[in-house]
């Protein structure tokens, strides 16, 4: 076999590997997709729309004033809203340190069995307590009641 | 005074580094010996007046100068004083500025030290060099300007973020930009090789040592932040495929990528083409990276609009960066000629499926990071690409590149004999077997996958010690004989078993800590007991103690193993911050070696006695950080190796003749 013959062979190895590869990082992506893109819905979107218990989703907002009650063994129950409409929310664990009455906050999690009340396995509020998580300044904006005069700085 | 000193300083060094770009660039492409030469001392010039700038902002932050508005936002007269000078870097201006000092420092190492680089290569480098540093210095002077003032100065600063005083994460951002940096230098000698059409084995000799210690840095940055994540945050997790995160991970992956192509260059002079493309890449996420963190360019897209100005430079700079080279390099990559052939089972094809698989990793990262930017441009709505989809797609990736890592080392050059290889291997692949199968027994119906990824890090631990000891002839020939092979062993060899020894137990760790991890949380009443694996924690109360610049509720927990012996108290924290206005969780960590005791205190009950307290068992959490510092050890003493010491040789004058280099 001539070396030219045999170096075309060797790109040839090098270029099917590479497409082989390209595949299965296709293949993973496109099945990861398929179950892990977490989507994001305001209080109002879940109003309109429901959700069901199946859709593992993220939900934001500003925590209601006045709305934050133990339950007791480490469950906690709170409401989140966009000012238009709000959502009842429970929660075990602990919560992170910025969360606050009235500042913005993501839980994520799937609706319960009741239909009604959000059960959030994770809730998140930033490292930064200027930080307003993007998602609820975009849902806020959405319901018309964005202030950012009244002690809400936008995201950074 | 001193901050007008320092950003005139740093004006200068904008124009000095224009000259460092223009002189010696078109020096070389005239041919010009005493062009080309003027890079050198320009460098140093730069690296001079860079040093001061930087000091002064360091100076204005010291003696808390509250006229500089950048030391106003994040500083505080009561600060502890190694906070008063991480602070200069713990923002996004002093970022910049100590990027600018990385930068310049490297430039000047390449002009020291590059004394037997040929002169055109080193001219170009050092151009390149010298153009990065105008991007990064205007930016910096037009858009984060840290020396602004600021009228009439406030009597107190705003206080550093307090989740950044801390000594992790002081040290955490000058790691990752030595690391990020570090590969500036590859990147140039990757433009510079474009530019003079010649990528040989001497180039991959000089771009090596700057890759190695880039991604030795860049480990330890990445390891230092991962740690601080896990102590700091109080969620008992150590990594969580944040866009912070990730962006610092994927040069991490490519570079570890470009670190082995370029053996392949140096040894055997071919897959040039695609080293020259990986270095510019790595090079590229890294500037990527820069910006995600301190823009906040992925946590929200909406932050450019906040700032107009500083988007538009960032993504004008990265368009230049990475188109422009990316041209380049179509334009001239395709007259680099390729050298030694090699069969699909070598050392070559072996590295050539590590290159493979960590580029197809980097790539599923990037797109998973980068998914929810993409998305809401284009109206598809707001979404979060959480660590599942990076588990699911990155860890399938990992497994087939831990079992080739075993067998890599091993395989000749040019055409492996894999049967001998094989039966080289056997014990590794035995005892990696049982320890698969073994932990799939313990854990008693938990993962499968934990026990395959605990198989392969018994394989490739045991693969990396295997080959140290084929090269030694160990047990083979007599001892002394041994002894004698063992030191005339190259550094690089230890330095290549000790980084993948270093990956293997870091796997361990990692596996570990997520497979059989135990999560507690509950409300404890002070006297009350819980039981975690096999130790039993005593929560014995909360108490309110005062702190340097916060206030603390610290709470005791006591912990005793099965015998009732005590063996630890643990005091984990509730700080509030009040300048700041902000609290923070210190959790409060036991390490037993083979696992962590983790224990964080929460908010009190509203009527009762009872706290709110999340206990975590960690296993072979340990292991991780180990791990990571073998892997930079490995980096480090391959980094001492004879040959990139003593540098390369010179080139031979004339082109090598056609035997070497086949015609197509």
């Amino acid at each position: 076999m001539s070396r030219a013959a045999t170096r075309k062979k060797k790109r040839l190895y090098i270029a099917l590997l590479g497409l082989i590869s390209l595949g299965t990082a296709t293949a993973l992506v496109l099945t990861a997709f398929e179950d892990n893109l977490v989507f994001f819905y305001s209080p109002t979107d879940i109003a309109e729309k429901g959700l069901t218990p199946e859709q593992y989703v993220r939900i934001g907002g500003l925590v209601e004033e006045g709305s934050v009650r133990q339950l007791g063994d480490s469950r906690i129950a709170f409401r989140v809203t966009d000012m238009a409409h709000s959502i009842p929310v429970t929660y075990t664990g602990i919560l992170p340190d910025l969360f606050r009455e009235g500042q913005g906050v993501v839980a994520q999690g799937s609706i319960g069995d009741d239909g009604a009340t959000f059960v959030a396995r994770e809730v998140l509020a930033r490292h930064d307590e200027n930080y307003m998580p993007a998602e609820v300044a975009e849902a806020l904006k959405a319901s018309g009641e964005w202030r950012p005069e009244s002690g809400q700085p936008p995201p950074r | 005074m001193i901050p007008e000193l320092g950003h005139f300083a740093l004006i200068l060094a904008l124009l000095v580094a224009t000259v460092q770009t223009l002189v010696p660039l078109v020096g070389a492409h005239r041919g010009n010996p005493a062009w080309m030469a003027a890079g050198g001392p320009a460098a140093l010039a730069q690296m001079l007046l860079v040093a001061v700038s930087f000091g002064a902002l360091t100076y204005a932050y010291v003696v808390s100068d509250f006229t500089v508005a950048n030391v106003v936002a994040n500083s505080h007269s009561l600060k502890p004083m190694l906070y008063k000078v991480t602070g200069v870097w713990g923002n996004h201006e002093g970022s910049m500025l100590l990027w600018i000092l990385i930068l310049a420092v490297f430039g000047a190492a390449v002009a020291l030290f590059g004394n037997n680089l040929p002169p055109s290569l080193k001219a170009r480098v050092l151009g390149i060099q010298g153009l990065i540093g105008i991007g990064f210095i205007s930016f910096t002077l037009f858009t984060s300007n840290p020396f602004e003032r600021i009228f009439p100065p406030p009597l107190d600063g705003q206080d550093l973020n307090p989740l950044l005083q801390d000594p992790g994460l002081a040290f955490h951002p000058p790691m990752l930009y030595l690391g990020y940096v570090g590969f500036s230098v590859a990147f140039a000698f990757a433009i510079a090789a474009l530019l003079e059409g010649k990528v040989d084995a001497a180039w991959a000799r000089w771009v090596r040592p700057w890759t190695l210690a880039a991604w030795t840095f860049l480990t330890g940055g990445i390891a230092l932040g991962s740690w601080w994540a896990y102590y700091e945050l109080g969620w008992g997790g150590w990594w969580f495929w944040d866009p912070v995160e990730n962006a610092s991970f994927m040069p991490w992956l490519l570079g570890t990528a470009l670190l082995h192509s370029a053996i392949v260059v140096e040894k055997r002079d071919t897959l040039k083409s695609w080293t020259i493309l990986l270095a510019i890449l790595t090079f590229s996420l890294s500037l990527l990276g820069t910006f995600i963190v301190r823009s906040g360019l992925l946590t929200s897209v909406h932050a450019f609009a906040s700032d107009p100005d500083r988007g538009l430079y960032i993504l004008a700079m990265l368009v230049v960066a990475i188109g422009g080279s990316l041209t380049l390099f179509a334009v001239r990559a395709p007259s680099l000629k390729g050298g030694g052939l090699f069969q699909p089972i070598s050392r070559e094809g072996g590295l050539v499926m590590n290159n493979l698989l960590l580029a197809t990793a980097t790539a599923t990262i990037l797109i998973g990071t980068l998914y929810p930017l993409i998305l809401d441009a284009l109206g598809g709505g707001l979404v979060t690409v959480g660590p599942p989809f990076f588990n699911l797609t990155f860890v399938p990736l990992m497994l087939p590149l831990v079992f080739v890592m075993g067998l890599g080392p091993l395989l000749a050059w040019k055409r492996a004999d894999l049967p001998g290889v094989l039966s080289r291997l056997k014990v590794a692949a035995g005892v990696g077997l049982l320890a698969g199968l073994a932990t799939l027994y313990v854990q008693n119906g938990g993962p499968v996958l934990a026990a395959l990824a605990m198989g392969l890090a018994a394989w490739l631990f045991l693969a990396a010690l295997t080959d140290l000891a084929e090269k030694v002839k160990l047990f083979r020939t007599p001892l002394a004989d041994t002894w004698s092979r063992a030191r005339g062993l190259p550094r690089s060899q230890y330095g290549t078993a000790l980084a993948h020894a270093g990956l293997a137990i870091a796997i361990a760790g990692m596996v570990g800590s997520s497979a059989w991890k135990v999560e507690k949380i509950s409300v404890m009443v002070p006297g009350e007991t819980k039981q975690l694996s096999d130790y039993v924690f005593t929560f014995e109360g909360v108490e309110r103690l005062p702190g340097p610049n916060y206030m603390s509720q610290t709470a005791t927990f006591t912990v005793r193993d099965g015998d009732g012996r005590l063996i630890a108290t643990m005091t984990p924290e509730k700080r509030v911050y009040p300048v700041a206005g902000m609290p923070t969780t210190e959790a409060a960590i036991h390490t037993r070696w083979l696992a962590d005791l983790y224990a964080v205190i929460g908010d009190a009950e509203e009527n009762g006695p009872g706290w709110t307290v999340r206990l975590y068992y960690e296993p072979l959490v340990p292991f991780l950080w180990l791990g990571s510092l073998v892997m930079m050890l490995g980096g480090l003493v391959s980094l001492s190796d004879r040959r990139l010491r003593v540098g390369a040789p010179r080139r031979k004058a004339a082109p090598l003749g056609p035997a070497v280099q086949p015609a197509e």
